[in-house]
């Protein structure tokens, strides 16, 4: 049997994403923040996440976003088995979507052309909204998954092309390296994303990925998943602290997605996530659609 | 640390009174400001019909809602949500906005570099740190929209916003040359050789 997905309901939820993202922070997070205001010893960082977590509150108590910036719009797709989709009218139907949510609510369009500089006011502009498609092994599923990404994070984003003879070693000084050079402006405390193998773009997208995985997760290679621990607790020893003000919490956690690479390389990316880590997701099935982060 | 509730404007002294550490609630008037409101007001030659002397602004642009004028509206503007980007971007505009505009207070997140705390030493300023990322509580501090110039831009315009109990926000950089960023840039400096240590990189 074949699960028909028609664009237009896709359309709605792409809409209805981008809203809904900006304005609830998923459970991991929140229990993320609840974790490290436990932990945290310093009087300024301790007053700073407290005013983080007040802000969700007021996010949701006045049904408000949560942070002004609505950044660049991403959409994940997934397809599962014994989905029938047109791919042109998905991808037209989330730009749709997209567009509307920023018109009809309103949002603040972040998005400009790169040279002009002009904004459409859709949030929508030359390939963007970013569209990833993957392909996972689901029965009658097909999942919609919404970030809006922040550029104070984003403008924090590196690669380095590290030689076979620098070793691990070149990966973790690299990552230390790149917190360091953050410093506030990627709004700690963020997801500290780190790719590390692959093609230099591969990399990069490896890194955003890592950056955009819910808390609590792990990479599934193991010496993958030793060293995201490694570095959670070396980066948290740094002492940047929330906005940069000093204290523990630098970081919720270093999340690491790996790819075999080539022989005479060695690459290694960092993309950062913001404290206001939002993400919102619609699982399309034949019972319907279910939102969920 | 001392807390100040500063009715904006206000003068050289008051800006030089403020010290590290310090709090401060903002009242009155807040000017909104970014990117390309400043790129085209000191390198396009563009000009503001506001008074900024002795004001405060906050590196931002608004979620706004387009509506009639009326006397909650005067601007035409409704807020929706209205935060705070990183200021490091601006880095080069605190000189000109304080020696051309009188500016005393600049509101922001992740902080400012040398230039500005040149800028705030010699002109009597301040840095005030608010917490980046809490738009939605920012937002309840803010009563209107009042005026509105260089909307082209939109919406990097230059913005007017009437604020009630704005804060507080910490005095993270001084006329004094105090930086609460330089501090723990150097403290944090400092610990990475041992940081790096502990995940085994030999040196």
């Amino acid at each position: 049997m074949t699960f028909r997905i028609e664009t237009g309901a896709v359309e709605d939820a792409s809409r209805e994403l981008y809203i809904r993202a900006l304005k609830m922070l998923p459970p991991d997070i929140k229990e993320g923040f609840a974790g490290l205001a436990a932990r945290e010893t310093d009087a300024t960082a301790q007053r700073v996440l407290g005013t983080m977590i007040a802000n969700i509150g007021v996010a949701e108590a006045r049904d408000n976003l949560l942070c002004q910036d609505t950044g660049l719009p991403i959409y994940n797709v997934e397809i599962g088995r014994g989905v029938a989709v047109d791919g042109v009218a998905l991808k037209a139907a989330i730009r749709r979507g997209c567009e509307r949510a920023t018109r009809e609510y309103p949002l603040r369009s972040s998005v400009v052309h790169p040279l002009t500089r002009h904004n459409e006011h859709t949030s929508c502009g030359i390939d963007m909204p970013v569209i990833h498609v993957d392909f996972v092994d689901a029965e009658d599923t097909l999942k919609v998954t919404m970030i809006p990404k922040g550029s104070g994070s984003e403008n924090n984003s590196f690669l380095k092309m590290a030689i076979p003879a620098e070793g691990v070693d070149a990966i973790k000084t690299f990552v230390v390296d790149c917190v360091l050079a953050a410093g506030g402006k990627t709004c700690p405390p963020t997801i500290v994303g780190v790719g590390i193998g692959g093609t230099s773009d591969h990399c990069v997208a490896l890194a955003k990925r890592a950056a955009t995985r819910a808390l609590g997760t792990h990479c599934a290679d193991a010496d993958g998943a030793a060293l995201e621990a490694e570095l959670t607790r070396a980066v948290n020893a740094l002492g940047v602290g929330p906005q940069g003000l000093g204290g523990d919490a630098t970081a919720f956690a270093v999340h690491i997605e790996l790819a075999a690479t080539h022989i005479t390389m060695n690459p290694v990316a960092v993309n950062m996530q913001c404290h206001s880590a939002r993400r919102a997701s619609a699982t399309f099935t034949p019972a319907g659609v279910a939102y969920g982060y | 640390m001392a807390h100040y509730e500063l009715t904006m404007p206000i003068d050289e002294a008051a800006a030089r009174r403020l010290r590290v550490n310090d709090t401060v609630t903002l009242q009155r008037t807040l000017y909104g400001i970014r990117d390309a409101t400043q790129i085209h007001l000191f390198d396009r030659g563009r000009t503001t019909r506001f008074d900024l002397a002795g004001h405060a602004v906050i590196h931002t642009a608004p979620n706004v809602r387009k509506v009639p004028v009326d006397a909650a509206n005067p601007a035409g503007y409704a807020p929706v949500c209205i935060g705070t980007t990183t200021s490091d971007r601006m880095e080069r505009f605190t000189e000109p906005l304080m020696a051309r505009y009188g500016v005393r207070i600049i509101v922001g997140k992740g902080g400012l570099r040398d230039a500005s705390a040149k800028a705030f030493r010699e002109h009597g300023g301040v840095y005030l740190a608010i917490v980046g990322g809490t738009a939605a509580l920012e937002t309840t501090w803010i009563e209107a929209i009042e005026d509105v110039d260089l909307d082209d831009l939109n919406p990097e315009s230059l913005w007017k916003f009437r604020i009630r109990d704005f804060g507080p926000l910490l005095v993270a950089m001084d006329s004094a040359g105090g930086s609460l960023y330089d501090a723990v840039r150097d403290d944090a400096a400092a610990r990475r050789a041992k940081v790096l240590a502990s995940l085994g990189v030999r040196s």
